[in-house]
């Protein structure tokens, strides 16, 4: 017996309206392992990691967290729904999402961005959650922000904010959506350094990214995405250096 | 002049002074009645059942389209008719009289609530979808989502409409010395009538809802300044 994946997709389809997003989409994700998914703007990447975490309802296809598979069926209308929404709000909980415009909530302060759902989904008491906050806002760099607004920090502080608030849930596996998309360029490599850091950790990782010095040095497994379907997968050194798709070469040759 | 201004058997100054109270809890009032109906309208205007968005839109549409002066007297001579039939039922055929302020502030709640309703869906929507899916992707709950993130930052962005509304409701309270609410326009109606100095005394009262508010402007900067806490430049 092998130990399931930590994340297991399966022929995932994704369709809004007419328009099919995603065509067939597989992924098997050991734990500890960092995926990171290419592809050019408009490809699926976003509709595949919200996939993940049910922020999409997939329109065909299965997901598997740790071996337990999301409950789906069909309504009148012969769309997938959620069966039991206590399980969607139980496998979010332990899959953190990280997302390109930081989405820290503009009414709390850092630290209260961080303990908010530790305290209020997880349960914890306040003194526990306070006090794994300051080791997680030390970890990223952040300590001397505690009483701060989110829109009082720099883009890269944010995003090292948003980077503590989902290890503040102690995830089984994040979820990346660009995380350095939004950010000047000076500010890309203080966040991309946290990245690591968790990548060596042996943290289960999702990175939708367009670093490709993050995706050949950190990860374990790349898939090029295009229209919905994956041209390219495999590990790093043999897509990046032996690429078998014309699309993946032009891809990395246009020198995103 | 400064006589009959006065505080005291003389002058008209305590029935001013009370006048001016009574105005303010007819305001208050009506603004706790009318917030209560229009963040319930607004939420029925963003419901996912179209049900709930019709009766929601048209109790708008309807409150909209009418004189304030005419909603104050339907609910006034409409509840009275109303609570009369009820009452007929029990045999009780005295004449019933509806309280005149309770039936002012049902009636000035019912027009805020429908103004209001509109900036509220307006600042719900305001608040940027990506922080309600942070939220969502936590494991929150769907109430969860609305109580600790939307309801909280919904109010940065209602509160300069609902400051325009609140002055105009203060104003609007005058319209109930129509049905013999002592407050302050009728007291100065009074007034002016008793010592034949119609002017004195509409100017006086004119000063006092100007003090009011601009008391209110002052009030609304506070909480405006409270709600965008941590909120760089807007
Ligand atoms: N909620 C949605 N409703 C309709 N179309 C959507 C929605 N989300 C994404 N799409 C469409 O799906 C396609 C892929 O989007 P996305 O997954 O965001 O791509 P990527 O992240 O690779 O840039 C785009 O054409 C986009 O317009
Ligand atoms: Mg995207």
């Amino acid at each position: 017996m092998t130990k399931p994946a930590a994340i297991s997709i399966n022929d995932l389809h994704k369709t809004f309206g007419d328009n099919e997003v995603l065509r067939g989409v597989s992924l098997n994700a050991q734990q500890g392992d960092v995926v990171s998914i290419l592809g050019s703007s408009g490809s699926g990447k976003s509709t595949m990691l919200r996939c993940i975490n049910m922020l999409e309802i997939p329109s065909a296809g299965s997901i598997s967290i740790y071996g337990e598979t999301l409950e789906l069926r069909h309504n009148r209308h012969g769309e997938l729904e959620p069966v039991d929404h206590k399980q969607i709000a139980r496998i979010r909980a332990s899959l953190s999402m990280v997302f390109q415009s930081f989405n820290l909530w503009s009414h709390m302060t850092i630290i209260e961005n961080i303990i908010e759902a530790p305290v209020h989904v997880l349960k914890k008491t306040k003194a526990e959650a306070i006090e794994q906050a300051r080791e997680l806002m030390q970890k990223v760099g952040i300590s001397d922000k505690a009483n701060a607004y989110p829109g009082e920090l720099s883009g890269g502080q944010q995003q090292r904010v948003a980077i503590a608030r989902a290890l503040a849930m102690e995830p089984q596996a994040m979820l990346f959506d660009e995380p350095t998309s939004a950010l000047d360029p000076e500010l890309v490599n203080e966040v991309l350094q946290v990245m690591r850091q968790l990548a060596e950790e042996g943290r289960t990782m999702i990175v939708v990214t367009h670093e490709m010095g993050f995706a050949r040095e950190v990860s374990d497994q790349v898939i090029f995405l295009h229209e919905g379907q994956i041209e390219e997968q495999g590990a790093p050194q043999q897509v990046f250096n032996q690429p078998k798709s014309e699309r993946f070469k032009q891809f990395l040759s246009s020198g995103l | 002049m400064f006589e009959i201004l006065s505080y005291g058997d003389l002058g008209f100054g305590d029935e001013l002074l009370a006048g001016t109270l009574l105005t303010l809890q007819l305001a208050l009032a009506s603004l706790l009645v009318g917030i209560v109906l229009g963040l319930i309208t607004a939420a029925a205007k963003l419901s996912r059942y179209r049900f709930y968005r019709v009766i929601a839109q048209l109790y708008t549409e309807v409150v909209r389209g009418i004189p304030e002066m005419l909603v104050v007297l339907v609910v006034f001579f409409g509840a009275s008719a109303l609570l009369q039939t009820v009452a007929g039922w029990f045999d009780y055929t005295d004449y019933i009289e509806v309280n005149a302020f309770v039936a002012g502030v049902f009636a000035l709640g019912l027009v805020f609530g429908a103004f209001s309703s509109e900036v509220f869906r307006g600042a719900f929507l305001a608040v940027p979808r990506g922080q309600l899916e942070a939220a969502t992707a936590c494991g929150m709950t769907p109430w969860q989502v609305f109580s600790r993130i939307r309801l909280p930052q919904m109010w940065r962005f209602a509160i300069p409409g609902l400051g325009n509304l609140w002055m105009v409701l203060i104003k609007d309270t005058s319209l109930i010395s129509i049905i013999a609410l002592d407050e302050l326009l009728r007291w100065s109606k009074v007034a002016a009538e008793t010592t034949k100095q119609p002017f004195t005394f509409y100017i006086a009262a004119a000063l006092i809802y100007l003090v009011l508010t601009m008391l209110s402007d002052w009030g609304r900067h506070y909480f405006e300044n409270r709600a965008n806490r941590g909120v760089v430049s807007g």
